[in-house]
């Protein structure tokens, strides 16, 4: 008997459970409500979202595999692909960081893999409460170890990803991890139950009592008993992933295949359903066969068990011995656990007795779509309003610049990637630190760029606006890197979609990022949406995060954003502006996240990113950075601080307060250094795609010196001792020392 | 001259494929990949122990993979004189196996640390270092990536190390706590050699430098 209790209990609401009845034309017993309730996630269904996202630009020449599959895939030319996708573990990694975080790692890296692609890049994306907020050490710490245990022993770098901090994330922290992986076009592979007669099986670890109901937990919010969800977070065991990983691989290489898909969110259920509804067919799973660690399992518990490091795959009939040979040599658990069937029922048996029956296409294609209600939330014209009067520019701007280059949001975070193995497989060619990881691709002349950005503050401040910007940056990060834009997939991180002001924010992030796709052709291959990152009624501020991917034709066009030489000259590319709307600056020394954040022009971005091409094809500059987070001044250093430590003289010519022209963040800047012979081609190219183009200096020894012409420096200061604070700015921020 | 080496896989190496990609950039190296279930070498001159985590390090590193079933024979080449090279993993899998002396402990400051340090090569004149003199200065500038690179030996050991030139390489600033900046150790015939940085992760100007070169080379031309 299903009792409204019980319906609570797997977050599934009566008009869901009416739509069931309908279904079934009788009442579901408890196994398939809980295969409903997880099917009918927000995490699995998209109940919220779907309406949005079907309007985001999805095709193009270049893509292989848009959204939809476990990953997306890109061709990047002589028959290869890259598989790439990003995916959240936001509500695990707040309630338990390390194995939250883990596991996150391990998830996008199946997702990658299960497609036939050996994975060769992680990325993270972190997201963390206020540097005082005493939870948040704790956190930081436990996420990073996780993501370096899981990365470092599967053995795939971690070569890039960003990190901010805001009270805003205060009770939900953000945890966005991002694999990309190279595949054959002729050895891709789908989560699809082809062929019914055909054997099923499980492969990997055995499956536990941990992660059951995860999905529907991620698809909740939070409140101050957010720790008692401990039991729903799964835990990571990456030296069977390292096995399943290869043993996958090889059983590819083996033409023994038909489809095959990771046991993530929801487990098996939701991989045996989705791959069933991909094919039309149906599915039959004898649940006693499924290799088990504890003892008294039941048919509820196998199902929903969010345990790591499974696949489930479809074989050719007469495959069979190969993939067991395969498995028993990586020392892995493998059964034969069903087979495909054609009555288009999705059915488990336990012990010769049937536990669930459910026809597949309803299952899996008619979860409920919501169209919620939407509206500006109530601040947001408040939020807009920046008086400048109440923004003196500071009498010490160096004092300033040390105060913003220390905060752990701007300053160096070696802390974090010098804890993870980034160099690993022998391709990351510029390593972390740079605008883009580029990644060398063994015998090939090509490399991969790969970039994750999001501004939330822009995005809170004007949803449309920061969604654009995240895009723009990212493809802006791979162009100064010297590559070329393919696609990018998206972590779509929002407060709760009942509430009517946050699917106003959503509606309208989805919007920037379809004119921004649009604008710069670069399609959406695959993502992922994480509601409910709310606690006691706060939420997060709008997070769009967007991974992206860029192809170098020649790895020699590589350009990294450090000065290389004393007496380079320092161009501008760009105009300066006097936006400083929800900026760095504005947050860290006036504390407040207010104002219009930046605009961004796409005509202008368009012929800065041809420029750029230019630029980097013909191997003309020796440093390029994208102006972001800090504005000038900071990115200024950031490029003064690479592998050797420079200093610089700039004079600048324009007449915008001192402080607008140092901090504030005007989009479609990029600084470069350039060799002094180079001058004159790189300024006349710069004319030819009409980009405003300045010298502003030049690369010095040892001291940084930024002012006016004709005025006394604003800046200047030891180059050794702003290195020195921005090297400790992380662990002193954060943990205090 | 031609060498023959084979790179033992061990589950959860992950460096292996690493190891071969590098060699395969000498013509004069030729690679194998040993399964660990093996049980002989084959034809073989030098061994590589390549770097990751085996078995998954969940007990000490190393620990598991000294009772593969293919280190008894890594084990009889090395009393036989065979050339054995330890990387990262594969050096704590030399100390755990008594190939080498010592232990590798956790990091002082407890964290994976993967970054790039500059080396003193303390005894250039061992097979796998005598090249260093010719290729340039007496330092080479190699990456690490290890959570359990902390050197530690007795006393008498550290003595008996020093005393017959087994310090191969000593770091300049330490980054791990490890015991008299212990970068690698090699064996009394100077034929087995651990050491914690990785050189096949720089034999590519691509990837940032070239530094490891001079180790594989040393061991070709000697």
């Amino acid at each position: 008997m299903i009792t409204s209790e019980i319906l609570k209990q797997h977050n599934l609401n009566e008009e869901e459970y009416q739509k069931i009845l309908q279904i079934l034309g009788r009442e579901p017993n408890l196994v398939e409500l809980g295969v409903f309730s997880v099917m009918w996630s927000e995490h699995c269904s998209y109940k919220s979202s779907r309406k949005f996202l079907k309007n985001l630009p999805t095709t193009g020449p270049q893509v292989i595999q848009g959204p939809g599959e476990n990953a997306g895939i890109v061709d990047i030319g002589d028959g290869w692909g890259v598989a790439f996708k990003m995916e959240s573990h936001n509500h695990p990694s707040f309630i338990e960081p390390m194995n939250g975080a883990a596991t996150g790692v391990g998830g996008i890296l199946r997702d990658v893999f299960t497609m036939g692609a050996r994975p060769f890049a992680i990325l993270d994306s972190l997201r963390f409460g206020s540097p005082k907020n005493p939870k948040t050490p704790f956190l930081v710490n436990g996420v990073v170890a996780g993501i370096a245990h899981y990365g470092n022993c599967v053995g795939v770098p971690t070569v890039g990803g960003e990190v901010y901090f805001d009270e805003c994330y205060n009770g939900n922290i953000l945890v966005n991890a991002m694999t990309a992986g190279l595949v054959r076009h002729e050895k891709i592979f789908k989560g699809i139950a082809k062929g019914p007669g055909n054997p099923v099986f499980y492969i990997g670890s055995k499956t536990g009592r941990d992660g059951i109901h995860g999905a529907t937990m991620a698809s909740d919010s939070f409140d101050e008993n957010a720790e008692s969800k401990k039991p729903t977070v799964q835990v990571g065991d990456p030296f069977t992933e390292k096995l399943l990983l290869e043993a996958c691989l090889e059983l590819m290489e083996n033409d023994v295949i038909l489809g095959i898909q990771d046991m993530g969110a929801a487990g098996l259920t939701s991989s045996s359903v989705e791959m069933a509804a991909r094919a039309g067919n149906g599915l039959l799973l004898e649940l006693d066969r499924i290799p088990v660690r504890e003892e008294g399992m039941t048919p509820y518990e196998i199902l929903l068990s969010e345990s790591q490091e499974r696949m489930l795959l479809v074989a050719k009939k007469g495959g069979e011995e190969k993939i067991r040979e395969v498995l028993k040599k990586w020392d892995l658990d493998c059964a034969e656990i069903g087979q495909v069937t054609d009555d288009g029922f999705w059915r488990a048996r336990f012990h010769g007795e049937e536990v669930a029956r459910l026809p597949v296409k309803p299952l899996a294609g008619q979860a409920p779509i919501y169209d919620r209600p939407r509206i500006k939330p109530k601040d947001f014209v408040s939020n807009q309003i920046l008086d400048l009067t109440n923004i003196p520019c500071p009498p010490n701007l160096s004092d300033t610049l040390k105060t913003i280059i220390k905060h752990p949001e701007i300053a160096s975070k070696k802390w974090i990637y010098s804890q993870y193995d980034h160099q690993v497989m022998t391709q990351s060619s510029i390593l972390p630190g740079s605008d883009s990881a580029v990644i060398s691709l063994h015998g090939m002349k090509k490399g991969i760029a790969l970039t994750t950005n999001c501004n939330s503050r822009y995005c809170y401040l004007d949803p449309v606006m920061g969604t654009i910007i995240a895009v723009a940056e990212s493809a802006r990060n791979l162009a100064v890197s010297g590559a070329r834009p393919l696609a990018l997939t998206d972590c779509l991180n929002f407060g709760n979609p009942e509430n009517p002001e946050i699917m106003w924010q959503f509606e309208q992030s989805l919007e920037g990022m379809r004119r921004a796709c649009l604008e710069f052709s670069i399609p959406v291959v695959s993502g992922n949406v994480s509601f409910y990152n709310e606690t006691n009624g706060v939420s997060i501020y709008p997070t769009p995060i967007i991974g992206m991917v860029g192809l170098l034709e020649e790895m020699d066009h590589r350009c990294d954003s450090f000065f290389k030489n004393e007496g380079d000259l320092i161009l501008l590319f760009g105009e300066h502006t006097a936006e400083i709307g929800g900026s760095a600056y504005l947050k860290i020394i006036y504390e407040m996240v207010k104002g219009i954040p930046p605009r961004l022009d796409f005509e202008k971005e368009k012929r800065l990113m041809n420029l750029l091409g230019e630029i980097t094809s013909h191997k003309l500059a020796n440093s390029l950075h994208d102006l972001s987070e800090g504005g000038l001044a900071v990115n200024l250093l950031e490029s003064c601080f690479g592998p050797k430590t420079f200093g610089v003289e700039v004079t600048l010519t324009d007449s915008l307060a001192p402080d607008h022209l140092l901090f504030g963040e005007g989009q479609s800047r990029v600084i470069g250094s350039i060799d002094p012979q180079l001058k004159a081609r790189v300024v006349s190219l710069a004319q030819k795609q009409g980009v405003p183009c300045q010298v502003i200096g030049h690369v010095v020894k040892e001291r940084i010196v930024i002012g006016r012409k004709n005025e006394t420096p604003w800046i200047d200061l030891s180059a050794k001792e702003l290195k020195r604070l921005w090297e400790k700015g992380f662990a002193g921020g954060v943990f205090n020392c | 001259m031609s060498l023959k080496f084979s790179i033992i896989v061990f589950p959860g190496s992950n460096c292996d494929q690493d190891c071969r990609f590098a060699l395969q950039s000498f013509p004069l190296a030729q690679t194998r990949m040993v399964w660990h279930k093996e049980t002989f070498l084959g034809d073989t001159d030098v061994v590589i122990l390549p770097g990751g985590f085996s078995y998954g390090d969940y007990l000490r590193c190393g620990a598991i993979a000294k009772f593969s079933p293919i280190m008894n024979a890594v084990l009889s080449f090395a009393k036989k004189g065979g050339y054995v090279l330890g990387i990262c993993n594969g050096f704590q899998i030399l100390t755990e196996t008594g190939l080498l002396p010592g232990a590798l402990m956790r990091n002082k400051n407890l964290r994976f640390i993967c970054d790039t340090v500059r080396l003193k090569v303390v005894n250039p004149q061992i097979p796998y270092t005598h090249n260093v003199g010719a290729y340039r200065a007496t330092t080479l500038q190699m990456p690490i990536a290890h959570g359990e690179g902390n050197y530690f030996i007795d006393p008498i050991g550290l003595q008996s190390l020093q005393d017959n030139n087994q310090i191969v390489f000593q770091y300049e600033d330490n980054p791990n706590g490890s015991l008299e900046n212990i970068a690698g150790i090699c064996s009394e015939n100077g034929r087995v050699l651990g050491m914690m940085p990785h050189p096949e992760r720089v034999c590519d100007p691509l990837l940032g430098g070239t530094d490891g070169r001079v180790i594989f080379e040393s061991l070709l031309h000697s």
